[in-house]
Formats: C-alpha cells, structure tokens, sequence
C-alpha cells in the first residue's frame, strides 16, 4: 500500500536496528547508566508497542514515554465538568472516541451515556457542527482535546458556525500545548533524559520553532519524528548520532508532512480563535503554565464553559497513582504500585491507562514480554 | 401490547389452507396482539418466503424423526445467537443472510451437519413490510443455498423505540458425525493455525455503512455460510483439532480463546495475516486494529502440522477459502498467551480487547 509499505520495510528497519545499535554501542555511558530517549507524543508511543520495537533495541537504550497523549491527561476535574454539560437534556455532546472511555470522579462519558446523556462520537469537529445543523432545538457541544495537532480543525469549525450564524453549537475546549510541558519536564530535579523524539503532528501545524528551546536552552537534541514504525527507527538513529557527535539541535525527520515553518492558515485560525490560559491542569502532572488554550473574548458565544454552569471542581489523582513518575520517565509503567492490579486499561485509575496511546495501556496490552524479560535481567 | 407467541411451523401438511396478506404499509401494534393481523403478517412474510407459498397448518413446534437425525452422525448440535446490526442492509449482505450464516457457522464450526433454524424476529411498531419480506426472502435464498431449512419461529412486535426497527434470533440444530472432535481445548504445540482469506471486511463493512465515518467505502461483508468449507477440510484433514468462525472480537479473540482453552501460547506473524487492500487503508485511516474486526466468512483452522499441506489445499480448492494462509503456530510458552511477531523483528501481545475498538484521535 503506497504511503504505508515504503515505511515498513524489513530490511531497512534491520539495517537501521543495527546501526543503532552499533551507535549505542559507541556512546559512553556515564556509570554504565542506559540512554533515555523520550518520545513525547502518544502516536509514537503506540507505534513503538504495536510493531514491538522496544525489542529489537540494544538494551542500552530506553526509551521513555511522555506526556504526549492528550486524551491521558485529562484531569479528572474537567471530565466531571464535561459530564455535567453532557447530563443536560437539551445537550448533544460530541466527542472524539476515545476520551469517552477517561473515567471522571465516579463515571466517564460512556457510563453518563448509558445513564441517559447524549453523547455521539465524532471522528471531526465539523461533525459536531453538522449536529447542530441537524439538531436546531438542542444544544451541541463538541469536546475539544488535543495539543496543536487538533486545535485548528476545532478553530476552523468555530469560524465556520460564525460565519453560518449557527447559535446551538459551542466548544468545551480543553486544548492544550506541547512546548510548556516539555519544559515542564526538562526543568524537574529528578530529570535524566538525553535526547526527544519531537511530536510530528504538532509539528506539521506549528513547525520546527517552538522545540528550539530544548535544544539551544537545554543542550538536548530534538528530532521531529514521523509515526510509521520506520520513521522512530530512523528519528531514534538521529538522536543517537546528535548524542555520539556532541550536538544539540532540532532536526525534522517528518519534513515530508511538516514543514519546518509549520501551517500558515492553521497557525492564523488558532492565533484568531484561542489565547493562552495562565495555567492549565494535567493528569498526573499537576498545573503547568500558559499549557492550555480557551476561547477569545471574540467567540465568547461558542465557548460552552461560558455558556453553562459547570462544577469548575479539581480533584486530586488517586494518592497510589504514579502517572506523574511515569510520565517524567523517573519509573516504568510496570513499577507503579498499582500498575495491572487496580489500574487496568479496563477499570483505569491513572491517566496512562486510559488510551491505547497512554504508556501504561500500551505495557499493558502489547508490552508483556519486553516487561517480564527487563525486570529479570533488571 | 400481547406478548402470545405465534409459531410458525413447515413441515409436510396433509391439509393445505389460504395464507393471509397485509394491505397496510407498516408494522403495527395490532401484527403483535395475536389475531388475524398476525397471522396475516407471518404468513405474508415469513411463511411464504420460507415455504414457497404452502400452507401447512399453524402448529406450536416443529418436530423431527430421531432415526432420521440419527443417520446424520451420533450427536446433536445446538447453538443460538441474537442480530442486532445496524444498518439492516450493507455491502454484501443484510440482517437475513447474516442471521443464516452466522447460527450456521456456529454449527458447522462444530464439525456439526446445519440442519434446521429457528427464527424469532422482534420487529419495531412502524417498521415498513416491505423491508420485512426483502429481509425474509434474503433468509430463506440463503437457507436455501446453505442446504437448511428453517421451521418454525416467533415474532414479536415493540412499541416505537423500544428495540432498533428488526431483531432476529436463530436457533439452529445440527448433527456431528462420528469420530469429529473438534475442541478449542485441542491445540497443542506445533500446531498451525490457518484462516481463510482475508481478515476484517465484515466489521469495515458495517462500520463504513453506517455512514458516520464520513468515508465512502467499497468495502463487502464478507458474510458466508462455511458449513460447506469445513466439510472439505476435515475430509482433507481428518486430525484438524480446532475451527471457530472469528466474528465479533475478530482474530484476536479467537486466538486467545484458542490459547486459553488450550493452555498454550500462540505466535502469529504480522506479515502473513491476509488483508484486503481497502481494509488496511480504512484501519490505518481510522487507527483500527484489523485483528479485532469482526468477520462473517471466516474462520480460524487449527491443524496437525503433518496436514498443513492437505488441509490448505483443500481450503484453497473451495470459492471461500481461495486466500487461505497459514498466519501462526501453536507454541512453547505461558500458556493462553497470544504474540505478534512483526516486521522489526520485534514481538507483541495480542491481548483481549478491553471494551470497543475506538478510534485514536492523533
């Protein structure tokens, strides 16, 4: 299949496992400590499970797996919040699939569905808007999550209902940045990353710029990286050649979807719509600053948290919950207390066990082996 | 609303009698209550789709000579099984067919001989006759194709609202011939496992018919009866442990159903499992795992590896087992455990699916 068999190819996957490998072999370690490459976004993450690439790494190389799926670090709080917008009878609530599985407080959007809330799943946001369309004496609410990568299409769906003039519909809008996290991440005491695989779906929408810092303030390199299995292999090499040539720069391995300046009418329709939150919560990460975005004044109209009444209630992770350990790479999924006993991706406790790009859901179902055979020769 | 069942049995009738028609458009609560509306409405749907216009007498059950049941083999086989699809009719099939296949199938992965259905249908108050007769002409065509009669049955009808338009459940009965034993507790290490044909159509089917992916698809259920397929495979392959048809929960959950029962793990590679171009393209497009679609021709084979060659072969031999491969094997390691070898090289767990497969958003 074109676009999908030139980056799955045996051969060039071994050839790059081996000069992986052998670059690996000829970085030295400071106390025989393994490298850490973090993959920040949960595409990669799921990538690297599903074509099981952890394995055929040398064990010298670990990779860490970031905060980059936003539908994991969802607070609790802001689930509630959409529950309750979603319980009201005039409300059709869309959302993308798989945030209705994040359990709030005491339910998640698919338990409010059984007891009676109108909840669709949408695979867009004009989707959401085409229900308002459809539906003129309900109310619909679309719940918009994502990092850049989603925020325009819920930006140009905002134009779209003004410029239609369509009242029923808003936004509960929940979307949040990269770049303030990372930095988040780089700044923690306990820190021991080398190197990122930069998130190539933000990059396609914001370019190669906002990830300068981790490389120019904080000597990491960064590679923007694609999603097919042959693209982490190869981001992985360059990290890995940055690390064994002593540089520290951003390079862009995903140049055939992101351009290094980003997406001009994706980057106007964001600038136009959202403004940065002082601050903004995440699972297992607590308050980051200026890391989520809300409505302009402008569009105060689409913006459901001004339209309704909402509980506006922060509630704690669960105290036996490590998400924010694993989330920093400081523990493995599997050595979080409660990872497999009472947090499975069937009942989740953390956020990283909700979706199939949360790295304890991914250990969980894909992981097993590599888990089992590392903790014995751990 | 009178929930009284009404039966419908064929059979050889001595007495012959008129059978009844519907002149109105749609369903109503009246074809539920038991009188003259229903009996019109089962004769003009079902009893002529099914009996080719005979009009046996109405009896309360159909019955069977044992002796003549008996030929067929040493043990009955009886299995049941709900439709609920949405929509009613997509590429490549609809509820009917479906409903016949799938209880088929069911018997027939049992090493069973499909002989009779039951058929209850739970109609919706407003549900247009004519879609009712499409539906009962496409389950008695497919009876007909799959050599198995369907004898009697029961409807139902609910207030709007109350169920989604059509329900159908059947019931089906079916002989096992001595000396078939097929088990999901019979795998052992070194057998391999088989499919026939390509994976996931029928769950891509229904998925891009229901519209709300927004993709046009030209995706076919792949919805089949493969009573006929199995007969030529355990003749081919008489040592043949193991079938289950992979429908809802797809491949995977066959396998670890499989490996389970078996108390063995199974190792299938990523490469060998057959795809149809647009089923791979409509799961990469919405972050699907084809694994765990559902399928409705196809099942999973677990043979000796000494009649992998005859068993293949006369897969291959029938129209619905032209693509069959051979995808894994039975092998040493934690029992009921499932791995994926992929093309890095590298291995992965195909776990059981946790709830529904939904899309990844990025």
């Amino acid at each position: 299949m074109k676009y999908v068999d030139e980056y799955r190819d045996r051969e060039k996957a071994e050839t790059l496992t081996r000069a992986i490998a052998a670059l690996v072999d000829s970085i030295p370690r400071a106390g025989g400590r393994p490298l850490q490459i973090m993959e920040v976004c949960g595409g990669h993450t799921h990538s690297i499970f599903r074509y099981g690439i952890e394995g055929v790494l040398p064990k010298q190389l670990e990779l860490v797996h970031g905060p980059g799926c936003p539908v994991c670090v969802l607070p609790r709080g802001r689930i509630d919040d959409c529950i309750a917008i979603a319980s009201r009878p005039e409300v059709i609530l869309a959302s993308f699939g798989d945030a209705v599985r994040v359990p709030g407080s005491s339910l998640s959007l698919l338990g409010a569905k059984a007891d009676g809330a109108d909840v669709r799943m949408v695979y867009s946001p004009m989707d959401a808007l085409a229900l308002a369309r459809q539906n003129p004496k309900r109310e619909v609410v679309f719940f918009g999550i994502g990092f850049e990568t989603t925020m325009p299409s819920t930006a140009l769906t905002i134009l779209a209902a003004e410029a239609e003039g369509i009242r029923n519909f808003s936004v509960f809008c929940n979307h949040i940045t990269i770049a303030p996290t990372i930095k988040a991440i780089l700044d923690s005491p306990d820190l021991q990353l080398d190197g990122f695989l930069g998130p190539g779906h933000v990059a396609m929408v914001v370019g190669t710029a906002p990830f300068e810092f981790v490389a120019t303030h904080y000597r990491r390199p960064l590679v923007v990286a694609g999603f097919e299995p042959l693209d982490v292999l190869q981001s992985l090499w360059m990290v890995l050649k940055q690390i064994k040539d002593g540089r520290a720069e951003v390079e862009n391995q995903y140049a055939r979807i992101a351009a290094d300046g980003g997406n001009g009418p994706a980057l106007r329709a964001v600038a136009a719509v959202y403004e940065l939150r002082e601050f903004f919560e995440w699972r297992g990460l607590g308050s980051i600053d200026h890391s989520g975005v809300r409505l302009r004044d402008a569009y105060a109209r689409f913006d459901a948290e001004r339209k309704f009444a909402l509980p506006n209630v922060t509630i704690a992770d669960p105290l036996s919950c490590q998400c924010g350990e694993v989330l920093k790479g400081v523990i493995k999924p599997w050595q979080c207390k409660v990872f497999g006993t009472s947090c499975t991706p069937a009942v989740p406790l953390g956020a990283l066990m909700v979706s199939s790009e949360g790295a304890c859901a991914a250990y969980y179902q894909y992981g097993g082996l590599n888990r089992k055979t590392r903790a014995r020769s751990a | 609303m009178r929930l009284a069942p009404a039966t419908f049995v064929a059979g050889t009738a001595a007495s012959r009698r008129r059978l009844g028609d519907v002149r109105v458009k749609n369903v109503t609560l009246a074809h539920g209550g038991g009188g003259k509306a229903m009996k019109d409405l089962i004769d003009d749907v079902f009893i002529r789709a099914f009996e080719d216009g005979s009009g046996a007498p109405l009896e309360d059950q159909a019955s069977f000579d044992l002796a003549a049941l008996a030929q067929h083999g040493d043990r009955l086989a009886f299995t049941t099984d709900s439709f609920v699809v949405d929509p009613l009719f997509f590429p490549g099939g609809d509820i009917g067919k479906l409903a016949v296949c799938g209880t088929v199938n069911d018997l027939a992965v049992g090493g069973a001989v499909p002989l009779y259905l039951a058929c209850a249908a739970i109609l919706e108050e407003g549900v247009p006759i004519e879609l009712l007769r499409r539906v009962a002409r496409s389950m008695a065509e497919t009876a007909r194709e799959a050599g198995v009669r369907i004898v009697t049955g029961d409807t139902k009808v609910v207030s709007r609202g109350a169920c989604d338009k059509l329900f159908l459940t059947t019931t089906g009965v079916g002989v096992i011939a001595r000396g078939v034993d097929l088990s999901i507790a019979n795998a052992r290490v070194g057998d391999v496992i088989l499919v026939n044909g390509v994976l996931g159509d029928h769950g891509a089917a229904i998925l891009g018919a229901r519209g709300e992916m927004m993709l046009e698809s030209p995706i076919e259920s792949d919805c089949a009866a493969l009573h006929g397929l199995i007969r030529d495979l355990l003749a081919a392959a008489p040592g043949t442990r193991a079938l289950r048809d992979a429908t809802r929960g797809g491949v995977a959950t066959v396998l670890n159903e499989l490996a389970e029962a078996s108390g063995v793990a199974i190792e299938i590679d990523d490469e060998r499992t057959p795809l149809r171009r647009e089923v791979r393209g409509f799961c990469e497009i919405l972050g699907l795992d084809p694994l765990y679609l559902a399928n409705e021709g196809k099942l999973v084979a677990v043979v000796p590896e000494p009649q992998l060659g005859a068993a293949l072969a006369a897969l291959r031999a029938h129209p619905l087992g032209r693509d069959a491969v051979a995808i894994g094997a039975v092998c040493e390691g934690e029992a009921g455990r499932v791995t994926m070898r992929t093309f890095t090289g590298g291995t992965r767990i195909v776990d059981m699916l946790v709830g529904e497969q939904l899309p990844r958003i990025c």
